[in-house]
C-alpha cells in the first residue's frame, strides 16, 4: 500500500483531535495501517495544533516539511503557514472563515486577505479545495461540527485510502450520539462541497 | 467501563502512546501509581486517576516527583509493583531519591517513566535523561512506537522484579503522543497488600550499609548488562556492510529512510530498546561486521560515545558517526526526512531532493502564541501587579504554570524563570543583589511542588521580597489535575484532606499576608500596594477559580460584557489588559460574547465606563 500523509492544522477549540480520531478509528476498522501525532500543548489556550496522521507501512508518525499529500486546514491563515508541509502535487483543503489571532487585535501583525490567502496556497499546490466550512457545519445543525464538514471535504478529495461509508461508520459509532445527525449532515455537505 | 480495561486479549484499541504505557502497566498489574503531572506524561496520570476510581489500583498526585518517587519506592519495597510518572525535568526534582534507590533496590517491582521532551513542546529544557541511567546505574528501556510502548512496560516490570532494582522507561513526546492500534493482552489480577520486614542494616543507608549497598548495585549493573546482551530488545534487522544504531523515534525515521533510497540490501540496523547498560558485546559484533556505522539518536551522543568506546576497547577501527556539523544535531527533534538526507549522505548514496515548496516570497504572517484564557484570574492579578508597583523599579521573577504566558505581551509580568519553584528562591537572590522591588509569581500547585522551602528561606533569611501566589484552585496547565490545596469535594470524591495556602504562609511567619480576589481591581491594587510598601517578606495570596476549570465544572459564568457607545477608543482593554475575548471590529473594539466570561475586569478598568454587561433580551 503506498504511504499517504496528512496534516491537520487548526486552532487549539476548533475539534481537530476528534477529526484525526474519526480518520484513525475509520483506518483502524478498514484494517489500513495508521500512525499519528499530535502536538497539543498549550492548545486550549488558544495556540495551533498539528496532527499529522500516516496511512500505510511507513514507521514514522510524523511528516516532514514538503511531504503532505494532503492538508486540512481549520483556519485559512493556519492553512497558508502550513505550506511548508506542501509539496506541488499536495492537495489543500481549507476551511475559509478566519480566527484572527489576538496579535492581530493588539496591532502585532495584520491578518492577511482571504484572496491573497487562497492565490498563495493554489498557485503552489496540486490543488486547494477551499470552502466555508462554518456555514456549512451551522446549516448541519451544529457549528461544532466545522472538524467533520472538512473530513466530509477530505474524502471527497480521494486522497486518503479510506471510503465515504467507512468513514460515515464511524462518526455513527464514534462520535457522540447527540451529535451523530448533525455530524453525518456535516459530513456530507463537506462531501458535495468538494466534488 | 474505563477503555482501558476493556478485557478482550487479541484485540486491537487505537491509543495515544500514553494510554498504552498504562495498558502495559496494567497487563504487568501495577498495583500502586504516583506522579506530579507534566506534559508530555500528563495523560498517563490522568487515566491512572480515573481507573484507581473503577479498580483496586491506588493512584495518587503527589505533591512533586520526588515525594512521588518516595511513595513508589516503598510501595516496592513492600512487594508490590508500582509505577513513578513524571516529565523528563521531574527526574532531577525525584533524582535525590533516585541515586539511593538503586543503592537500596526493591523487593517487588518498580518501573519510572520519564518522558522527555526534545524540541521542548512543552518544557523548559530538552536534557536527555539516558545520562540518569548511567548516573544511576539502572537499566533504562526504551520504546521506538506506540505498540512497542505496552509490551516494553510488561518487560520492564518484569527486569525490575528480576535484577531487584527499579527500571527507568523513557520516552520521548513523540511516543507519549502519537496514536496508533495497540494490540490488548491479558489483564492479570494485581497484588494490592504487600509487607515490609525490618532489615535496618539493609535499608538505613548510613555510609557503612550504603559502602555494601554500592557493591551491590555494581554486581547488580554487571548483571543487568548481561540481560542487555542476551535481550530481544535490542535487536538487528537487515545486513548489509553500512550500519545504523539507533534507538527510540529514530529507529521509525531509519526504517523509512532505508526504505525511500532502496538499501534493504546494504544497509543493517541496530535497534538498542534496552539503552542501559549497553549491549556492548552485540555492539561490537555489529561494528566488526560493518564499513561503516552512523548513529541516529535525538539528544546527547549517548549511543554514539557508548559505541565508540566499546570498539575502542575491542580494537576496532571501523568508523562510528553521529552527532557533528554535517551530521546530527544535539538540538531539537529528528524528522523523517532529515534522517534520510544524512544517511544518503553520509553512505555516499543520492541525496534526495527536497520538495519544499518556495514560501519565501509570503507576507510576513501574525504570530498566533498561546494565551491566557479569556476570564483567567491571572491576567486581572497581573494587571492589578502592574497598576500597584507603578514607577517603581521591579524584577519579576515567575514560575511554571499558565501564568507563564503572563510574560507575554501586553502584561508583559515574568523575567526570570529556571525551573519549579524558582520564583521565590530567585527572588530573595535579586533582592539582596539588587536595588529594585523583587514581586515573584508562583501558581498554587508549584508553590506546594516546591515554592514553600523557598518562601521558608525568605523568612529565615529576612528577604525583602513579594510574592503573589497564583491560587486558582487547580494545576490548569497540565489539564486541571488536583494539588493539596484543592477541594476534592468539589469533584465528588471523598478521603482527601485539604492545606490551606493561608495557614501555611501565616505558620511560617510572614510578617505582611493579604489574599486578594483579583476580579475586585481596585481593592486589589490597594492590597497589593500595602504588601510591596512592606518591608520584608510579604505574601499576597489571589483566590479566583480557573476560568477553564470553572468551565468543566458546569460553574454558572457572569453575564457577557459588551462594549457600548460610550467608547473613545482609547483601547486600554486591549493594550493593558488583552483579554481574547476582544476583537477589532473595523476600528471599533468589540467583544465576542461567546467567550466573555463575564469577570468583569476591562470593565472597571475602561476610563469611560465603557463596557457594559450585555442586557437581557
Ligand atoms: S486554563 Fe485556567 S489558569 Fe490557564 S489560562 Fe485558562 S483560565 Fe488561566
Ligand atoms: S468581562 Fe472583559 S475581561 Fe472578562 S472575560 Fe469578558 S471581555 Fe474578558
Amino acid at each position: 500500500m503506498e504511504t499517504k500523509r496528512l496534516i491537520i492544522v487548526a486552532v487549539g477549540g476548533q475539534g481537530n483531535l476528534l477529526a484525526s480520531k474519526v480518520l484513525g478509528e475509520a483506518a483502524l476498522a478498514a484494517g489500513i495501517p495508521v500512525r499519528m501525532s499530535e502536538i497539543h500543548g498549550m492548545a486550549q489556550r488558544g495556540g495551533v495544533v498539528e496532527s499529522s496522521l500516516v496511512f500505510g507501512e511507513a514507521q514514522s508518525p510524523i511528516i516532514s516539511d514538503g511531504e503532505a499529500d494532503a492538508v486540512v486546514g481549520f483556519e485559512p491563515l493556519e492553512t497558508l503557514r502550513a505550506l511548508t508541509k506542501c509539496n506541488r502535487d499536495t492537495a489543500v483543503i481549507t476551511n475559509l472563515a478566519p480566527l484572527p489571532p489576538f496579535t492581530v487585535a493588539i496591532g502585532r501583525g495584520t491578518y492577511p486577505d482571504i484572496g491573497l490567502i487562497q492565490e498563495k496556497i493554489r498557485s503552489r499546490v496540486g490543488r486547494l479545495i477551499s470552502l466555508d466550512a462554518v456555514t456549512l457545519a451551522r446549516s448541519a445543525g451544529s457549528v461544532l461540527a466545522v472538524n467533520i464538514v472538512l473530513l466530509g471535504a477530505l474524502i471527497r478529495a480521494e486522497i486518503l485510502p479510506l471510503t465515504a461509508e467507512g468513514v460515515r461508520d464511524t462518526i455513527r459509532h464514534r462520535t457522540k450520539a447527540a451529535f451523530v445527525e448533525a455530524n453525518l449532515k456535516a459530513f456530507d455537505l463537506g462531501f458535495a462541497q468538494a466534488a | 467501563m474505563h477503555r482501558l480495561l476493556t478485557d478482550r486479549p487479541g484485540s486491537q484499541m487505537l491509543m495515544l502512546g500514553n494510554e498504552a504505557i498504562v495498558r502495559g502497566a496494567l497487563e504487568a498489574g501495577v498495583a500502586v501509581a504516583t506522579t506530579y503531572p507534566g506534559t508530555p506524561s500528563s495523560e498517563v496520570s490522568l487515566n491512572c486517576f480515573q481507573i484507581a476510581r473503577e479498580t483496586d489500583l491506588y493512584f495518587q498526585y503527589s505533591t512533586n516527583e520526588k515525594v512521588a518517587m518516595e511513595v513508589a519506592a516503598a510501595a516496592a519495597n513492600a512487594g508490590l509493583r508500582s509505577l513513578c510518572v513524571m516529565k523528563h525535568v521531574g527526574l532531577n526534582v525525584a533524582a535525590d531519591a533516585l541515586m539511593t534507590l538503586a543503592y537500596v533496590g526493591v523487593s517487588g517491582a518498580m518501573v519510572i517513566l520519564t518522558a522527555d521532551d526534545p524540541a521542548m513542546f512543552s518544557s523548559q529544557n530538552e536534557q536527555d535523561n539516558r545520562y540518569y541511567a548511567k548516573l544511576s546505574g539502572l537499566p533504562m528501556l526504551e520504546p521506538s512506537s506506540v505498540a512497542e510502548a505496552r509490551t516494553m512496560m510488561v518487560e520492564a516490570f518484569a527486569l525490575s522484579e528480576r535484577l531487584g532494582e527499579p527500571v527507568l522507561f523513557r520516552t520521548t513526546t513523540r511516543i507519549n503522543h502519537s496514536t496508533a492500534p495497540v494490540p490488548l493482552g491479558e489483564l492479570p489480577e494485581r497484588r494490592t497488600r504487600g509487607d515490609f520486614q525490618r532489615d535496618p542494616f539493609r535499608y538505613v543507608t548510613v555510609p557503612a550499609v550504603s559502602r555494601r549497598l554500592h557493591v551491590r548495585l555494581l554486581e547488580n549493573i554487571a548483571r543487568a548488562a548481561e540481560l542487555s546482551e542476551a535481550s530481544s530488545l535490542n535487536s538487528v534487522t537487515g545486513n548489509g556492510a553500512w550500519g545504523v544504531i539507533c534507538n527510540g523515534v529514530s529507529f521509525g525515521y531509519v526504517q523509512d529512510a532505508v526504505a525511500d533510497l532502496g538499501l534493504a540490501h546494504r544497509v543493517r540496523i541496530l535497534r538498542i530498546g534496552f539503552s542501559h547498560p549497553l549491549p556492548e558485546g552485540r555492539i561490537v559484533d555489529f561494528v566488526a561486521g560493518c564499513e561503516k556505522v552512523l548513529v541516529v539518536e535525538e539528544g546527547e551522543p549517548y549511543l554514539e560515545e557508548g559505541a565508540r568506546a566499546a570498539a575502542q576497547a575491542a580494537g576496532l577501527t571501523v568508523a562510528i558517526r553521529g552527532k557533528g556539523p554535517d551530521l546530527f544535531s544535539r538540538l531539537y527533534e529528528l524528522d523523517p526526512a532529515l534522517v534520510r538526507r544524512r544517511l544518503a549522505t553520509y553512505f555516499g548514496v543520492p541525496v534526495p531532493a527536497s520538495t519544499t515548496v518556495d514560501t519565501s516570497d509570503l507576507p510576513e504572517l501574525p504570530q498566533r502564541p498561546p494565551n491566557l484564557c479569556a476570564g483567567c484570574s491571572h491576567r486581572a492579578t497581573f494587571y492589578a501587579v502592574k497598576k500597584a508597583v507603578e514607577g517603581m523599579e521591579t524584577i519579576f521573577p515567575t514560575d511554571i504554570g499558565c501564568y507563564t504566558l503572563g510574560f507575554l505581551p501586553p502584561l508583559s509580568m515574568g523575567d526570570f524563570l529556571i525551573c519549579m519553584g524558582s520564583s521565590i528562591g530567585t527572588a530573595c537572590g535579586f533582592s539582596k543583589s539588587t536595588d529594585k522591588k523583587v514581586v515573584a509569581f508562583i501558581g498554587d500547585s508549584t508553590f506546594f511542588h516546591s515554592g514553600i522551602a523557598g518562601l521558608v528561606n525568605a523568612v529565615f533569611n529576612n528577604h525583602d521580597i513579594t510574592v503573589v501566589i497564583l491560587d486558582n484552585g487547580t494545576t490548569a496547565m497540565t489539564g486541571h489535575q488536583p494539588n493539596p490545596g484543592v477541594d476534592m469535594t468539589a469533584l465528588n470524591l471523598d478521603g482527601y484532606g485539604r492545606v490551606s495556602i493561608e495557614a501555611v504562609v501565616r505558620a511560617l511567619g510572614v510578617g505582611h499576608v493579604s489574599v486578594i480576589r483579583p476580579f475586585k481591581v481596585q481593592k486589589s491594587i490597594e492590597a497589593i500596594r500595602e504588601a510591596v510598601a512592606y518591608k520584608g517578606v510579604s505574601v499576597v495570596i489571589s483566590q479566583e477559580l480557573c476560568a477553564l476549570y470553572a468551565k468543566s465544572l458546569k460553574r454558572k459564568r457572569g453575564k457577557p460584557f459588551q462594549v457600548s457607545e460610550r467608547c473613545r477608543n482609547h483601547r486600554d482593554c486591549i493594550n493593558q489588559l488583552g483579554c481574547p475575548a476582544f476583537y477589532l471590529d473595523g476600528e471599533r473594539v468589540r467583544i465576542d460574547a461567546d467567550m466573555c466570561v463575564g469577570c468583569a475586569v476591562c470593565a472597571q478598568i475602561c476610563p469611560e465606563h465603557a463596557i457594559v454587561p450585555v442586557r437581557e433580551g
